[in-house]
């Protein structure tokens, strides 16, 4: 730290820690959304910094589509558990049941049922009022559009036209019964800074974000990852291994990889200065329609 | 991106990473002036956005362009940032959007925001985090009132450094003239709103003239272009350089030993050792470590997000305040402040509304609207209550005491929301400028000397006469003839000036011949200065005794 001078990261760091300290001081039952990738993993150190020496006054909610790369689901488990967090995990069961499966239902009702859903459920299960998320507004235009504190009705349902004026850093966590906040602490910080802080930081994450050989099949110009027997191959469709990693962590069936060299997090960083597209373009639910993002996220989606 | 390499390595481009400085700023102006689309070119010239961004929009541009003119072979450039489906829709933007990008010397946040009138909340939204404002004016069309609301509210929100860009230069054939009378309104505009700065551009969104490139088609304009002024812009700290203050936000208690006051410094600088005052009770401490991220620093200063632990275990919680002895806030009950009303339904003075304050918050009315602002003419104008996008200046009441400073001293200190209780809907943003009479610390001390006998012993009745004119020197011409013939009249009055502060208005009094007694707080005992001299005794009785001997 430069005396009398704040970096830029260290500039963002502050202003989330602000942000998580409002919400747990104004809400009864605050909950943070897990979902294992980068960010997750940021969010979660810049809330131990937040509320040290004390541990983190509220639980972590994963949504466990079980649709999610294996690597995921070991280092959740490590993650949880060296760093003392109590991990709530739930999962849409009936729809599991019913066959639910992005394959078989495609991304879009899978997506619906299986993460939109299933998150809502959780939420009203546990009684939370407020849930920290660790979006980003450089990640989508729709996300751009949303505040840091994001007013959700009683069904969980985002009004994008009409939003609550959010004024320098003077949160409105006011509701009513049933009715909830979505907190995004980390809504100035870009993809870049992401990385710098996880290097800077030494955070660990999910092992996919680097560079490994690894079975895929390309599909309508995408990489898919062969994680389980559960990939169903089309005729003539036969697996082969690639150096890939990846920017960004879904469902597997979902989440496109990228052919990467990058090994170690100055690799990364240096891919990630000279990159070309951004990271969302292997999100494959971001593109089943235009404005599909909103459209999710009126209905409930994080 | 491509146009930041890592030519001297990871380390180096680190190192360059740490020395940015970043710039938050907001574009504003009336609808269709070309916001999103200036912002787009900004991007795109600047090498913000990626391929696959760009192709998502070229293939929207393709689809149906929201702008009537060009060839549909054209990016339709304000699709980058109108996000929103019913956006999208009606070629408007709705509400602010956030956009990130870094040159090789500065990192930038902008707010686009709207310009329709009927969503100017989201507008000051985006322009209440602001260093700096974009004000776009369209060439053809001129300022237009809702550019004049938008400087407005921009000056109100203390924005430093506001750049005019006169877009659509092309459409008026790069004309100087329309150039040079479009930045004359500005410059009249922003005399009356008492804007720090303006700097005026003629630029081209659509075709990308001065925003990023320099324009050849301009030569008579020798200025900057938009990108290069806003790297050059100075990003002043006032928050660095003020007083020390902490809301706390939580009181941070893992186990029996530890108890850390948790907070982000708004101002000033804290270590170790200092003396530090706790309002409201008054009580004070010192600090035995100043901790971030359970880890004790030496020193910390604003923005930064810490937590104090104190030598004495005083009562604090949230929404006290902790300040150096020697720089305390303000404390009171009843403030003035300026008010931009943000709801649909109008303000109802008869109601409380919850007021949030640094991290406090109290019940309060609007007792009073003094006045409100006229949107074309910018004057002051006769208003009992607030519609939606109405600026005034107004008296709030509190229920309960607020710490503040001058929003024009301190941003953080000095605003606050009003929030429907009814509703919760957040209906309007408040910048303090002074405390009310009535404040809280004169508590329940009452002046032993009664109006009534004051009157009758100067044998007049006493009234405040606000002299208005066109401008302050006129207003002093006309407050100057009043206070003549008043005198004349063997009545005694003296002029204050309207724009300064309470210690002006008193020695404005005490020039006039009247004993203008001023109360504040200090840190050690009772005491009276008079004509620069500090009288103190062992009893008030012979306190005051010094003093009428003192003065003449």
């Amino acid at each position: 730290m430069n005396p009398g001078r704040l970096s830029h990261l260290e500039q963002l760091e502050a202003e989330s820690i602000h942000i998580l300290r409002e919400v747990v001081a104004e809400f009864d039952r605050p909950v943070m959304l897990y979902s294992i990738g980068k960010d997750s993993s940021v969010l979660v150190r810049l809330a131990q910094k937040a509320f040290a020496p004390a541990p983190l006054p509220f639980p972590l909610l994963h949504i466990d589509t079980t649709w999610k790369f294996r690597a995921m689901i070991e280092f959740r488990d490590r993650f949880a558990r060296e760093n003392g967090l109590d991990l709530r995990i739930h999962t849409n069961r009936r729809a599991l049941a019913e066959g639910a499966s992005p394959f078989a239902w495609g991304s879009n009702k899978y997506t619906q049922v299986m993460k939109t859903h299933a998150l809502l459920d959780a939420l009203r299960e546990g009684g939370y009022d407020a849930a920290f998320g660790g979006a980003r507004r450089d990640e989508e235009r729709s996300r751009a559009k949303e505040r840091v504190l994001s007013f959700r009705d009683a069904y969980g349902q985002w009004d994008p036209k009409n939003q609550r004026p959010e004024l320098w850093n003077l949160y409105n966590g006011k509701i009513r019964k049933g009715e909830s906040i979505r907190a995004f602490p980390m809504s100035n910080w870009t993809e870049l800074d992401v990385w710098q802080y996880i290097w800077q930081e030494d955070i660990p994450i999910v092992p996919l974000y680097f560079a490994a050989p690894r079975r895929v099949v390309e599909r309508e110009g995408t990489l898919l990852m062969v994680d389980d027997e559960r990939f169903p191959l089309l005729p003539g469709e036969e697996p082969r291994t690639e150096v890939v990693r990846f920017r960004t962590l879904g469902c597997y069936p979902l989440t496109g990889a990228v052919r990467s060299n990058a090994v170690t997090l100055p690799d990364i960083l240096r891919e990630m200065v000279e990159a070309t597209t951004s990271e969302r373009q292997g999100r494959l639910i971001d593109h089943d329609e235009a404005a599909s993002m909103e459209a999710k996220k009126r209905e409930g989606y994080f | 991106m491509a146009a930041t390499e890592m030519t001297n390595g990871l380390a180096g481009w680190l190192r360059a990473q740490e020395q940015k400085d970043l710039l938050r700023f907001v574009t504003i102006g009336s609808v269709d002036d070309g916001k999103s689309t200036l912002i787009g070119r900004l991007l795109h010239d600047a090498h913000g956005l990626y391929e696959d961004q760009l192709h998502a929009v070229r293939r929207a541009s393709v689809r149906g362009s929201t702008r009537g003119e060009g060839s549909t072979s054209e990016i339709d450039f304000s699709l980058f940032t109108d996000g929103l489906q019913a956006e999208r829709e009606q070629g408007i933007t709705i509400d602010v959007a956030y956009r990130y990008f870094t040159t090789a010397s500065r990192k930038f946040i902008i707010a686009d925001t709207p310009g329709h009138v009927q969503y100017t909340r989201n507008m000051a939204t985006g322009a209440s985090t602001a260093d700096a404002a974009l004000i776009l004016v369209d060439a053809r069309l001129g300022v237009l009132p809702q550019t004049r609301r938008h400087a407005q509210i921009a000056a109100l929100l203390g924005i430093s450094h506001v750049v005019a860009c006169v877009n659509k230069m092309d459409l008026v054939g790069f004309d100087r003239s329309v150039f040079d009378s479009i930045v004359s309104d500005l410059r009249a505009i922003g005399e009356k709103l008492g804007l720090r700065s303006l700097h005026a551009i003629p630029v081209s969104a659509l075709a990308g003239d001065n925003v990023v490139t320099k324009s050849e088609r301009t030569p008579w304009w020798p200025g900057t272009t938009l990108l290069e002024h806003l790297e050059t812009l100075p990003v002043e700290d006032r928050a660095r350089a003020g007083a020390f203050r902490l809301p706390v936000q939580l009181v941070l208690r893992p186990g029996i030993g530890y108890r850390g006051f948790a907070g982000q410094i708004v101002s000033g600088t804290v270590k170790a050792g200092d003396e530090v005052l706790v309002l409201p009770s008054g009580k004070s401490s010192r600090v035995t470590s100043v901790d971030v991220a359970g880890k004790s620093v030496d020193i910390a200063f604003a923005p930064m997000s810490v937590a104090l632990r104190l030598a004495d275990e005083i009562d604090i919680s949230r929404g006290d305040v902790l300040v150096h002895a020697e720089t305390p806030l303000t404390v009171a009950t009843e403030v003035e402040a300026d008010l931009v009303w943000m709801s649909e339904r109008p303000l109802d003075r008869a109601k409380s509304y919850l007021l949030k304050h640094t991290t406090r918050t109290v019940r309060a009315e609007v007792s009073t609207v003094v006045y409100g602002t006229d949107a074309e003419t910018l004057e002051p104008v006769a208003k009992s209550t607030l519609v939606l996008n109405d600026i005034a200046r107004v008296h709030v009441r509190c229920r309960a005491p607020i710490f503040f400073d001058a929003y024009a001293t301190q941003r953080a200190t000095g605003a606050f929301i009003l929030i429907d209780s009814v509703t919760n809907d957040t209906v309007a943003a408040g910048m303090i400028t002074k405390a009310l009479e009535g404040a809280a610390e004169r508590g329940t001390s009452r002046s032993l000397v009664g109006d009534e006998e004051r009157r009758a012993r100067l044998g007049q009745s006493g009234a405040v006469l606000r002299a208005v004119a066109g401008s302050l020197a006129a207003a002093f011409e006309l407050g100057y003839a009043l206070e003549r013939a008043l005198f004349d009249g063997r009545r005694i009055a003296t002029v204050v000036d309207e724009a300064r502060d309470a210690s002006d208005a008193a020695e404005a009094c005490a020039r006039g011949g009247l004993f203008a007694i001023v109360a504040g707080v200090g840190a050690d005992g009772e005491s009276v200065e008079v004509n620069g001299r500090v009288l103190r005794a062992s009893s008030r009785e012979e306190l005051v005794q010094r003093v009428l001997a003192a003065i003449t």
